[in-house]
């Protein structure tokens, strides 16, 4: 009996980061879909958290989430990501026209990344049940795609790119770089449902041009 | 020490300045008399003042003062004397180059460089001065921060992958564009062999009906009777007669969220926002009883018989039994979200229901009773937006018609057999309602923006037989005349219109017409 029940309860930070890459893997893909930033014919119907999710089968653009959600889980598992941020700007001017920030906040208390390291004997756990971290994110994509109903129509050809928000003392690993902020000038932002998997806690926010 | 012995220099130095100018007012002058004499600590404050004070001295000579000197070459004049009286006379003269006012000369000598130099040095070295200004500047920055990216970026570090993504391909355009578009929808209309008049046939108004997509408001009865909810009002039009009865008002700011008729005699049950579903019986206008067992508003009900369905708010399905007293047969948690769609299919062997969470539930009746397992026997989770619009085909018992919102723009078919998707097809628009023909193997949609059409499609070729344009808002609901024969479409703009849009072919209309003729003759035996 407790055997089950430490099965369906518990959660570690592994499990936790992969729930975070899960969500912004399909949650990031479902935007590209619905924003019709690539053309429809490109995406493939998927089930996930029970729900049908169109994922992109371009297979330079499934390399890319391959290598850049793999690089921030491994940030998630080390406490150094604070934020990515899904840029979509404008092919021809560079223009920023929407940007979608998933902000990451560490539950569990402010435990210093290098302890959790040492200690991987005795890894974290959360204590909430995968199902109801499973609808919970659900939640959040329905929102995502319905989101459509009121940003604007983004009327050209248009490009993405995930910016990751570290902690300063995080490493760059190799042919990653350095680079700016972006923001959107005169821009109107709507936050989007949290959701938790008691270790992580995300944040969806939307930013598009106010015009 | 040593500092202290400079600082006295530089004071005698500025005062040396000034002596140069003329004489110094004597305020000034004792200010710089006990600097000079006062103790170390205080030299630093009062040097200062001195300093101000001299600057503001060499300001008002200065204008006097240079000048003079080009002046003096070019007009060969004597030089000036220390008196600055003149100089404003000499402003007057008229010459070529303006002179003073206009133009800012500094004046060499008596700017101290070496003094400005180690005024500024003891500045920034000055821990107090510090203290002073930076706090308010770093805050400044990172509210600045805070605002622009959402958060302190001081200990922050942004980064990307080198490897950008590709680009879509050059001249793909936005498929999103006939979202936001009036254009006409690029599918094509197929011409017809049939005639179907492009205008609404009657246009009733139907005044503060409710905007809202998750409702169900209108229903047309087989006794031809059309039941509409408007706000906390039910109306009742008898099609036949064109008479208008209000059946009851509700009170408060309570209103009605749906009404549906019992297939067979005068019974409508009714919907709120309390949670409760009312039964009217619509013959004598009495309410015969009142069901309670929602939490939240009754937004979809539909009728299997004697039993009632109803769909509510927080996502509960609840079969009432309309014959018994415990009314409560079953309790389901269909749906994460509101049910906004309902509807038995013709045969009562399946139930299917659609939520705001995106999901088209398909329930099968219990055999021998007339209400449905409590777990669905498929979950089709395909629609990318809810699923209100509901329609079982009359001539495929297991064959149901899907549409979605916003987001999803599609009417999906489904086997309700096998659990198949059939066929789906993207209308470029909202779909609020679908009903199928009765007299052709058609299905009209109902829909939103950008036109606000009826579109009536062949199935199950899915071709556009004809868009039915007028309404100036949305087609929230439609319904179907007992005949088969006219469409009644309920609008957000607050008006009714019936299309006839599914008259009989004249070639053809015997048939119909005889066995129309005949179930009616059933149902009057029945009864």
């Amino acid at each position: 009996m407790s055997e089950t029940q430490q099965k369906t309860q518990c959660i570690t930070l592994k499990g936790s980061a992969e729930l975070v890459k899960e969500y912004l893997l399909y949650g990031i893909n479902n935007i590209l879909y619905q924003r019709g930033i690539y053309p429809p014919e490109t995406f493939e119907t998927k089930d996930h958290f029970g729900l049908c999710i169109l994922m992109s089968v371009d297979p330079k653009i499934v390399e890319f989430f391959k290598v850049v959600l793999g690089q921030i889980e491994e940030w998630l598992l080390q406490r150094k990501v604070e934020r990515v941020s899904l840029v979509i700007s404008q092919v021809k001017t560079k223009e920023v026209l929407e940007k979608w920030d998933f902000k990451v906040d560490y539950e569990n208390g402010e435990i210093d990344a290098k302890t959790i390291i040492k200690n991987e004997i005795m890894p974290e756990v959360g204590k909430k049940d995968l199902k109801t971290i499973q609808k919970e994110i659900r939640e959040v994509i329905r929102q995502i795609t319905a989101t459509v109903s009121f940003l604007p129509l983004l009327d050209c050809l248009c490009s993405f790119d995930i910016l990751t928000y570290t902690k300063s003392d995080c490493d760059i690993p190799n042919e990653w770089d350095e680079t700016s902020p972006v923001f959107i000038a005169n821009s109107q932002e709507v936050q989007l449902r949290t959701f938790s998997t008691s270790l992580h806690k995300m944040q969806t926010i939307v930013s598009y041009k106010n015009t | 020490m040593s500092h202290l012995k400079y600082m006295k220099e530089l004071n005698t130095l500025t005062r040396m300045d000034d002596a140069i100018k003329g004489p110094v007012p004597r305020w000034q002058k004792k200010c710089l008399e006990t600097s000079t004499s006062s103790a170390a600590n205080m030299s630093l404050n009062t040097s200062r003042k001195a300093m101000n004070v001299t600057s503001a001295n060499n300001s008002n000579n200065s204008s006097g003062k240079t000048p003079k000197k080009g002046i003096e070459i070019r007009n060969g004049k004597k030089t000036p004397s220390k008196n600055s009286k003149k100089s404003p006379s000499r402003a007057t003269t008229p010459n070529k180059t303006p002179c003073g006012g206009d133009r800012f000369i500094p004046t060499r000598t008596t700017t101290n460089f070496e003094l400005g130099y180690f005024k500024l040095q003891q500045q920034n070295t000055d821990p107090d001065n510090k203290n002073e200004t930076s706090p308010n500047k770093r805050e400044m920055q990172r509210l600045i921060g805070e605002n622009l990216h959402g958060g302190d970026l001081s200990n922050m570090r942004v980064l990307s992958y080198q490897n950008k993504a590709p680009a879509p391909p050059e001249g793909y355009q936005n498929p999103l564009r006939v979202v936001y578009s009036q254009s006409k929808t690029p599918a094509s209309v197929k011409a017809s062999t049939r005639y179907i008049p492009n205008a609404p046939d009657r246009i009733l108004d139907a005044p503060e009906i409710v905007d809202d997509y998750y409702l169900n408001l209108v229903d047309w009865s087989t006794s031809n009777v059309l039941a509409v909810a408007l706000g906390a009002n039910v109306y009742l039009w008898n099609a036949g007669t064109g008479t208008i009865e209000q059946l009851f008002e509700l009170e408060g700011n309570d209103y009605v969220c749906s009404v549906a008729w019992i297939q067979e005699g005068p019974y409508l049950a009714v919907g709120t926002t309390v949670g409760n579903t009312e039964l009217w019986d619509c013959s004598q206008m009495k309410r015969v009883r009142v069901m309670n067992g929602h939490s939240a508003r009754v937004g979809s009900l539909s009728w299997n018989s004697h039993i009632l369905t109803s769909g509510c708010r927080a996502g509960q399905i609840i079969h009432h039994d309309v014959r018994q007293r415990e009314h409560l047969v079953s309790t389901i948690n269909a749906h994460a979200q509101e049910v906004c769609g309902l509807k038995w299919s013709p045969d009562g062997k399946y139930l299917a229901s659609g939520g705001n969470d995106n999901m088209l539930q398909i329930w099968q009746g219990v055999a021998g009773t007339n209400y449905s397992h409590p777990q669905p026997i498929y979950s089709l989770s395909q629609h990318q937006a809810a699923v209100k619009a509901l329609a079982w085909c009359p001539w495929q018992n297991h064959v149901l018609a899907s549409g979605g919102g916003t987001a999803d723009r599609t009417i999906r078919f489904w086997n309700c057999n096998t659990g198949a998707c059939l066929n789906t097809i993207d209308t470029k628009s909202q779909v609020c309602s679908l009903l199928w023909s009765t007299t052709y193997k058609e299905i009209v949609s109902g829909h939103g923006y950008a036109q606000n059409q009826l579109t009536i499609w062949k199935y199950p070729t899915m071709n556009k037989v004809a868009e039915l344009t007028g309404h100036s808002s949305r087609v929230l609901h439609l319904a179907m005349s007992p005949d088969g024969t006219t469409v009644l479409s309920a609008g957000a703009d607050e008006t009714l219109r019936l299309w006839k849009c599914f008259i009989p072919d004249p070639h053809k209309k015997k048939e119909p017409i005889k066995q129309t003729s005949a179930v009616s003759c059933l149902k009057r035996s029945i009864r």
